[in-house]
């Protein structure tokens, strides 16, 4: 960190540095994380500590070789946040090199090759998700029934399953409550029987909801504590609610709910914690709400019609790519200027 | 211009069409999930290069500078439909799996490129090895896309090369990774765009590690980034 002398404005200094806004990101994940390793076991904090392992290593790597000081790049917190973001978003029981790959393609890809922290157009995390997603998309869809369901495996299976190549047993597992209700409608099943199926659970699937609740507590502390602005996930929460509002409106036999829009899946990390990402979303007050909006949109597009589980990765990256221009079309008019 | 090592260095190296010039990019990242899909195209497109070339040439003090481009689209045509037929009499499976891409040629702008910028202005044995080079060049840039995402994305390399070399490529299939995973994206399109940036990446930085050619200077040395 660089101080500068306060001769000229600006005469406010930045609330935070980086380190201080990574650690409070950080802090805000343990209650999803918790519940997390709650419903699914072993396998999340597993995934986490592995996945900070790996990309506190590929970050300390490509800053060598870049020839900056390593030191710093690792203080600041950045990487362990993509880590977390990236083990958060994976299946808790994937192998290890599955997760490495992500990791690396994280660091490496998403991040470095772009110039670092600050530089990188696509949050760095997403970016890892997104190349196993494309590349392995067996073993994306491979979740763990939540622990209403089925008891987790205890440490030992766990890592035997991500680093002995073995695989959870079919009894351990479940279909996600999005998949559950992909295939069920296609089954031509309506909603109101799926919800009577034991992974629907209350709200929004047994397990994920509790998780999700998670995530809205932590994001909302971070809306609190400012470290987040509270545009992208309102942003987000309208692109995502307000279609499958109307959709809902128009035949709920065949659309989810809002509620279970907003609950399942990624939606609550997505909004809170992966969109509001400082160097990639868009940086102006209205840039922001329609950066959330967008990225809920294509979210829900996904979900409703695309071939994927879940959209938000790929909302969020598309909407990474039209930050630019946002910030250029809703550029504050500065007091006095005429348009 | 008759420098014949230069037109060979621009070709291959300091002017590629793949990796400089950025042109007929459409084909270049559309066909190359294999090295054998790389190669047929390479070599349709260097044919079509130096066919186009010494014809452009041949005929360059008759066409009137205004009407040059139909004329040369023309020509660019005629080489592609009638390697095209020739692809369906002697590979036709070849011309099934690289399918669009062989009439596309007529389109590729390294081509159109060629005739503007070289076969126009010089000699018919020049146009023809530049052409070549060229074609080469490009060919060069397929094949280790190629390569690249075969090798990654099905552990193997010189996969179904009778496809193109018939008879004598059936046994080249080299099985590179036993029992290997596969890693999809290599071969979807993402990894079309990936793989060209990292061969950029690559040239770029023999090129400045040999001094070739002055890349600008990393100028933010230290004092940005966080703060």
């Amino acid at each position: 960190m660089r101080e500068f002398p306060a001769a000229t404005s600006p005469h406010l200094p930045p609330r935070a540095s980086v380190p201080a806004l990574m650690y409070r990101v950080l802090a805000a994940l343990v209650p999803g994380a918790a519940l997390a390793t709650w419903q699914f076991g072993w396998g999340v904090p597993v995934q986490i500590l592995l996945a900070a392992l790996l990309a506190v290593t590929a970050e300390a790597a490509m800053v060598a070789l870049r020839r900056r000081p390593v030191r710093r790049a690792l203080a600041d917190g950045s990487v362990l946040v993509t880590a977390a973001l990236l083990a958060l978003a994976l299946p808790p029981y994937v192998p290890w090199w599955l997760t490495t790959v992500a990791a690396l393609a994280a660091v490496v890809l998403g991040k470095h090759l772009y110039g670092g922290l600050g530089f990188n157009p696509f949050n760095p995390a997403m970016v890892g998700y997104v190349v196993v997603l494309i590349a392995f998309p067996r073993e994306l869809t491979h979740w763990p029934a939540p622990a209403a369901l089925a008891a987790g495996p205890d440490l030992a299976t766990t890592l035997a399953v991500v680093f002995g190549g073995g695989t959870l047993p079919d009894a351990l597992t479940a279909a996600t409550p999005l998949d559950h209700v992909r295939t069920g409608l296609s089954m031509n099943r309506t909603l109101a029987e799926l919800r009577a199926d034991p992974v629907m659970g209350r709200l929004a699937g047994t397990g994920w909801e509790w998780v999700a609740l998670g995530h809205l507590a932590g994001g909302l502390w971070l809306v609190w504590r400012r470290v987040a602005d509270w545009r992208i996930p309102l942003g987000f929460a309208a692109g995502l609610g307000l279609p499958a509002l109307i959709a809902w409106g128009l035949d709920p036999d065949v659309h989810p709910s809002p509620l279970f829009h907003l609950l399942s899946g990624g939606a609550m990390l997505g909004a809170f914690f992966i969109a509001t990402d400082p160097v990639t979303a868009s940086t102006t007050p209205r840039g922001r709400l329609i950066f959330g909006a967008g990225a809920g949109l294509v979210t829900f597009l996904v979900r409703g019609f695309g071939g994927y589980p879940d959209g938000v990765a790929f909302g969020v990256l598309l909407m990474n790519m039209a930050a630019p221009a946002l910030d250029q079309l809703t550029r504050p008019r500065a007091f006095g200027e005429r348009r | 211009m008759s420098d014949w090592r230069g037109i060979a260095a621009d070709g291959l190296w300091r002017n590629n069409p793949g990796l400089v010039q950025l042109l007929g990019l459409c084909p270049l990242l559309a066909v190359t999930s294999s090295v054998i899909n790389g190669l047929g195209l390479g070599l349709a497109t260097t044919a079509t290069l130096v066919i186009s070339g010494v014809t452009v040439s041949a005929v360059r003090r008759i066409v009137r500078p205004e009407i040059r481009i139909p004329v040369f689209v023309l020509v660019i045509a005629c080489a592609v439909t009638t390697i095209e037929l020739l692809m369906q009499a002697w590979a036709y499976e070849l011309y099934r799996v690289l399918g669009i891409f062989v009439p596309l040629i007529v389109t590729n702008c390294a081509i159109m490129g060629r005739a503007e910028a070289f076969a126009s202005r010089n000699p018919v044995p020049a146009a023809a090895f530049d052409g070549l080079a060229m074609g080469l060049g490009f060919t060069a840039v397929l094949v280790a896309l190629g390569a690249l995402r075969e090798l990654t994305g099905q552990g193997t390399l010189l996969d179904r090369a009778e496809l193109l070399l018939g008879p004598l490529g059936e046994g080249l299939r080299v099985e590179v990774f036993e029992g290997y995973r596969g890693f999809l994206v290599s071969v979807l399109p993402p990894g079309a765009f990936l793989g060209l940036g990292l061969l950029i990446a690559l040239k770029n930085a023999i090129d400045a590690r040999r001094g070739a050619r002055p890349v600008a200077a990393p100028a933010h040395a230290h004092g940005h980034g966080a703060a």
